[in-house]
């Protein structure tokens, strides 16, 4: 049979956002996948030329629509080392609490797109509807849905008084009750099974070797999560990463159920154990030098570079997305399935472009 | 078929998970951010919102007492409600109304008159300016 390529992107209906892969296909099986990508640069980097350090908090926040939180606490710890710049303790369980939720809402919003792409219309829905009650949090605590913009350099711009500390554990409890009940659904439904297990396997050698990060990598067997080197408050939360040995899309959908729950648990814990204090540090002067920071997005693991010279605009702002670092892992899983099965992969990474192409 | 009863009768039976939205509207959070005003008449004149502003939506002139913001610029962030020293920059918890023109929000105020009286004899500031609120 001669070979065909089949363009399957940018635009394609179980896509958010537009990435394009060419898939040679013989029959009905992909042979070998080849992505391209450029579609939604915005050049975010750039502009650390012409805004300040501070006003950068809000630019990176942009680079995702989904953790924009992470983004900036990514970018504030960097800002805050170099400088020198102790956060009070209160700020840093603050920074935790909305991380989390944000993790929560985009694994939510994932479950939903997920088991759209496999036809499951109505669960789409229940996690969508679930994922409404954490946006009202962020919209009601920190002032917007997405773009929460809590997180300035030294601290957080927000406080939680203990009356809303007692609604989100009491809208915690109803997230925790309604997505338990669909865990039947996404991982004991023989249909979800038939279309999940067995597909897209990627090993966990070649996942380590491919440099996969995240649920991708934690769903292949390899417990590897940013928030075991205890940065912000993680050093006195207990916590341990969700992992699932098969390496097919049925343990990476597990991997971020699991995770969603476990989540929810990590909200409660750091409430529960947040003292009283203030939220941020007053400083002086500009950052200088360079380094590396890492956090743990929904996706994996972030990677922020940052150079100063001693004047309010930083020299360079790198941004590695762990999206980028799970591309060559989906080239991986791609050969060999029915091309029936590419949305579900493709999927299955949890793809961010926008965060990607920056 | 146990599992199916039970979800069909808490959907025959449950509350609905939608709002009919223009006739049933939620009320809005009080910590959101919506629509950025500005009390002019506590305005000084400092600059101190455009300086730090992100998207750089405000401009202000002091000799003639307008500041203007691009609503389609701004970003909602409210970096400049917490730089103001006067306090007179606030948001509102509702977001603005849907526009068919593109329009800036300008207020007109009185600008403060410099403290010392230039010494070159030439009045700094044109006195004339009426307060003019929008």
């Amino acid at each position: 049979m001669a070979r065909t390529i089949i363009p399957f992107g940018p635009q394609h209906p179980v896509l958010p956002e537009p990435i394009h892969l060419k898939l040679v296909v013989e029959d009905e099986i992909v042979k070998e996948a080849l992505p391209q990508l450029g579609y939604v640069h915005r050049g975010l980097e750039k502009l650390t030329e012409i805004r300040d350090f501070n006003q950068m908090i809000q630019i990176v926040e942009r680079v995702c629509g989904i953790c924009s939180k992470i983004h900036a606490m990514c970018f504030c710890q960097g800002v805050e080392e170099m400088m020198g710049i102790e956060v009070p303790e209160r700020a840093k369980f603050l920074r935790v609490i909305w991380s989390e939720l944000h993790r929560i809402h985009s694994h939510l919003l994932w479950l939903g797109l997920y088991a759209d792409a496999f036809g499951f219309e109505s669960v789409f829905m229940q996690f969508w509807r679930i994922r409404e009650k954490i946006m009202d949090i962020n919209e009601a605590t920190a002032g917007n849905r997405v773009i929460v913009s809590v997180n300035v350099v030294g601290g957080t711009r927000a406080d939680l008084s203990p009356e809303q500390c007692n609604w989100i554990l009491q809208e915690l409890d109803w997230v925790e009750k309604e997505t338990k009940r669909l865990q039947a659904v996404m991982l004991d439904d023989y249909t979800v099974k038939k279309r999940t297990v067995g597909v897209g396997v990627l090993t966990r050698e070649q996942a380590y070797a491919l440099g996969a990060a995240g649920p991708t990598l934690r769903g292949s067997g390899v417990a590897q999560d940013m928030r075991q080197f205890k940065y912000a408050a993680f050093d006195k939360i207990d916590f341990a990463p969700v992992t699932a040995p098969d390496g097919d899309c049925y343990s990476r959908g597990k991997v971020r159920f699991l995770e969603t729950l476990q989540s929810v648990d990590l909200v409660r814990q750091a409430i529960s154990r947040m003292p009283q204090g203030e939220i941020a540090t007053k400083f002086k002067g500009n950052p200088e030098g360079e380094l590396v920071t890492r956090v743990e997005q929904p996706r994996g693991e972030l990677l922020y570079y940052l150079k100063g010279n001693g004047t309010k605009f930083l020299e360079r702002v790198r941004i590695r997305t762990p999206t980028f670092a799970n591309i060559p892992p989906l080239l991986a899983m791609l050969p060999g399935c029915e091309l029936a099965d590419v949305p579900v992969i493709a999927l299955s990474i949890d793809p961010c472009i926008s965060c990607t192409e920056r | 078929m146990a599992f199916m009863t039970g979800n069909v009768l808490r959907n025959l039976m449950g509350k609905y998970s939608t709002r009919l939205y223009p006739i049933e509207i939620r009320p809005a959070f009080e910590a959101y951010r919506g629509e950025l005003y500005n009390e002019i008449e506590k305005c000084i004149f400092c600059q101190s919102c455009a300086r730090k502003c992100p998207s750089q939506c405000i401009s202000i002139d002091k000799e003639a007492g307008l500041w203007t913001c691009d609503p389609f610029a701004c970003v909602y962030c409210g970096i400049c409600v917490e730089a103001c020293p006067v306090n007179c920059l606030h948001m509102k918890s509702t977001h603005r109304h849907v526009a068919t023109e593109r329009e800036m929000i300008e207020q007109k105020g009185t600008p403060p008159k410099p403290k010392k009286k230039a010494a070159d004899g030439e009045a700094a500031a044109p006195a004339a300016e009426k307060k003019a609120k929008k």
